[in-house]
């Protein structure tokens, strides 16, 4: 729908009538519905906070990269299918994990056969805060030191921050975001946008050299004196969370999102 | 059902100071890498205009073989074709018969490596001499190279100087690498001497003119070439690029992304025999034509073999080498690999996260873990899977395509909590080789969606 009358209105004003007629579809991936309801839950209500309406289809399930990175794409092809009818119908679908949201919105495609409309609208929440809403105030208050983690799939697939291995600016719209959040202290650690070693089903395939790069990663997060690791993907820090916790070392792992949203 | 890469890894993985000893070495490689790359503003036209540029000549590959033959001749260079390794080593063989040689010098070449030709050439009675001072390590002690620009990155010096002891009789206990270099400086000096046929490979084949270059740090392409009279050139079909602009490109990525530095210290171009001698390309096929025709690998044929995708894949840097069963590693080795033999190597699909990393290295942007996923797609249907995988992706499969079904598991998911940690950190499940489980949540985001949606609208 196009509003020609808005042109001529303050943008301020373009953006709140925009925002109040949006739909936004929230895609709660399978792993964080089971183990992470309360990224969920952050994720919402940040939304809500924004003033958005926000629908969360209850039929919807996982959105097929665990078997499609495992080698079994055929197997998504009905997940496929069911997430772009449950999903096509809003403006955004707002996922809190990097690595889904790249999924759906690169290999959708190709697995359907067919253009996605709801793949080409799927954005992680990072980015639809950052380059939607564009938001310059978050609720969160959180005085802590924490560390980035940028996923591999945040950073090289759907551009979060930029990929060390490229002479681009440099730019990072998880930091931007975090911020903004009062109080807090935001390192990076060294070798910032190494992979970590989860890679789905790498880890049960190759646990031994999974669980070698996810030690590193959690000692390079400790290194920086953090307190908590934070990231886009809860599939990362989950990973690093169980290596951390068999070794028994000191930190710990929130989503980006619970941080935005502390306090809601 | 595990790979032979993950086995071979976990190996590996068994020696903890090796592994952060070869992760921090080519760590360090990578770090060069950007240090290079981050210092040239047109870095990224750069890797796109080579990326352009190969394409147009594996499109056009036809005519600028032609084009290639044709110039080298007029050059006076003899040119040969070799449709796989078999007929290579026959006319390696052969040239080598018609002038008598019994001892050969050679520059580092990957394409005879893949065409075993040391061996060949051995059976037959010649004596064979890499020149590469890493390359003549790994001969003397018999291995294989387990990276394709640092062939012997992974000895130590120790191991070095007991080697030399014991083949070229070097001092005993000194492993001073100034002194081992010295040693084999002299041993190899006696080679270049006495060998009557010198060997190279080719980084790049320039259409238009017919010369080939060829990249070093040591100069030992051109000691093996300005000794003896007979200088072969093995080349592989993908190394031509058109002309010397195109050269320019290549030239200013190869030596960054493969080692850091600006540029190789020797740069040497062949255009025609030494005065008196004697000058054979061979143009190997081995394979390479097919690829050409594969949809969804002809990418491959892009590569230059700089390794840089090598020194930035953090599961190359963990599990070495060795651990591949092809003998490019990395991700460029999954890959080719698979092209060359899927049977033997489907092991090495294994050994990626799919974190793209590599895909944003590689100057001349092959797409390298697409191609990896792509071949992953397909191993089922040659009975390769991995059954644990396949197993869990059926279990996927059914619960996530049916959302009551789904809906009853995570409402008995938090049961798993409550099991005793000796039943869930079982053998047969890998996870719990290095993790602990992660615990189910009481109420899943499904069973909160009604209050929530009740709260939020308030």
């Amino acid at each position: 729908m196009d509003y020609p009358l808005l042109h001529v209105l303050h943008r301020d004003v373009e953006k709140q009538f925009c925002l109040r007629y949006m739909k936004i579809g929230l895609f709660v991936p399978c792993y964080v519905d089971a183990l992470y309801p309360e990224v969920g839950v952050a994720t919402y209500k940040l939304l809500r906070h924004y003033g958005l309406d926000v629908d969360y289809p209850e039929k919807q399930t996982c959105c097929g990269q665990p078997m499609g990175n495992a080698g079994f794409q055929t197997m998504a092809h009905q997940l496929v299918e069911n997430y772009d009818a449950l999903f096509q119908k809003y403006d955004y679908v707002v996922a809190p994990s990097a690595s889904c949201a790249a999924y759906v919105r690169f290999f959708h495609p190709d697995i359907t056969n067919h253009a996605c409309k709801a793949a080409a609208k799927t954005m992680d929440v990072v980015e639809f805060l950052h380059d939607v809403l564009k938001v310059d105030k978050v609720p969160g208050r959180f005085p802590h030191k924490v560390s980035v983690h940028n996923s591999c799939h945040g950073v090289r697939e759907l551009g979060l921050s930029s990929p060390s291995e490229r002479n681009i600016a440099p730019f990072s719209k998880i930091k931007d975001l975090l911020g903004l959040v009062e109080g807090i202290t935001v390192m990076e650690p060294e070798r910032p946008d190494e992979c970590c070693g989860f890679g789905g089903m790498f880890s049960v395939e190759e646990p031994d050299v999974s669980t070698r790069m996810g030690t590193e990663k959690v000692n390079r997060h400790i290194a920086t004196g953090a307190e908590y690791v934070t990231g886009p993907d809860s599939s990362c820090l989950m990973h690093m969370q169980g290596v951390a916790k068999r070794q028994g070392l000191p930190i710990k792992f929130i989503h980006i999102v619970e941080i935005l949203a502390a306090g809601l | 059902m595990s790979t032979k890469h993950s086995l071979a890894a976990e190996k590996f993985i068994q020696d903890s100071n090796r592994v952060t000893r070869h992760d921090q070495t080519f760590w360090s490689v990578r770090a060069k890498r950007d240090a290079q790359a981050h210092d040239l503003s047109e870095w990224e036209d750069l890797r796109e205009a080579a990326s352009q540029i190969k394409k147009h000549t594996v499109t056009h590959l036809a005519d600028y073989l032609q084009k290639f033959e044709e110039n080298a001749t007029r050059n006076g260079v003899h040119v040969h074709w070799a449709k796989d390794a078999a007929e290579y080593n026959d006319i390696v063989m052969q040239i080598l018969t018609e002038h008598q040689v019994h001892k050969v010098v050679k520059s580092k070449s990957m394409l005879t490596e893949e065409c075993h030709l040391n061996e060949h050439l051995e059976k037959h009675g010649i004596e064979v001499v890499e020149t590469d001072l890493g390359e003549r390590i790994l001969q003397m002690m018999k291995l294989a190279p387990s990276h394709i620009v640092m062939p012997a990155i992974h000895i130590t010096r120790e191991q070095v100087g007991h080697c030399f002891e014991e083949q070229i009789q070097s001092e005993k206990g000194n492993y001073d690498p100034t002194y081992l270099t010295r040693c084999a400086r002299y041993h190899l000096r006696d080679n270049f001497m006495t060998a009557e046929c010198g060997m190279t490979g080719a980084n790049f084949g320039i259409a238009e003119t017919g010369d080939v270059v060829v990249c070093t740090n040591e100069g030992n392409a051109d000691m093996s070439t300005s000794v003896p009279k007979l200088h072969i050139v093995s080349m592989g079909l993908e190394k031509l690029i058109p002309n010397y602009e195109a050269m320019g490109v290549f030239h200013r990525l190869l030596a960054r992304c493969g080692t850091g530095q600006a540029t190789t210290v020797y740069t040497s171009h062949f255009r025609k025999p030494r005065p008196g001698g004697e000058m054979h390309i061979i143009l190997v096929d081995n394979g390479r034509s097919s690829i050409l025709g594969d949809e969804e690998h002809w990418q491959t044929l892009k590569c230059m073999r700089c390794g840089a995708c090598m020194n930035t894949c953090p599961v190359y840097r963990r599990s070495g080498g060795y651990s591949y069963t092809y003998f490019i590693p990395g991700p460029i080795g999954i890959n080719l690999g698979m092209l060359k033999d899927r049977n033997a190597n489907y092991h090495n699909v294994s050994a990626c996260t799919l974190c793209c990393s590599c895909d944003n290295v590689c100057p001349v942007k092959v797409d390298l873990s697409t191609q990896i996923y792509r071949w992953r797609q397909r191993l089922d249907s040659w009975g390769k899977a991995n059954s644990m995988k396949k197993a869990m992706s059926k279990g996927m499969k059914l619960m996530f395509e049916h959302p009551a079904l789904y809906g009853t598991a995570l409402k008995m998911a938090p049961m798993a909590n409550i099991l005793p940690r000796w039943m869930t950190n079982v053998r047969m499940n890998a996870w719990a080789k290095g993790h602990e489980m992660p615990e189910f949540a009481k109420k899943s985001f499904h069973a909160q969606w009604k209050d929530l949606k009740k709260g939020g609208q308030k």
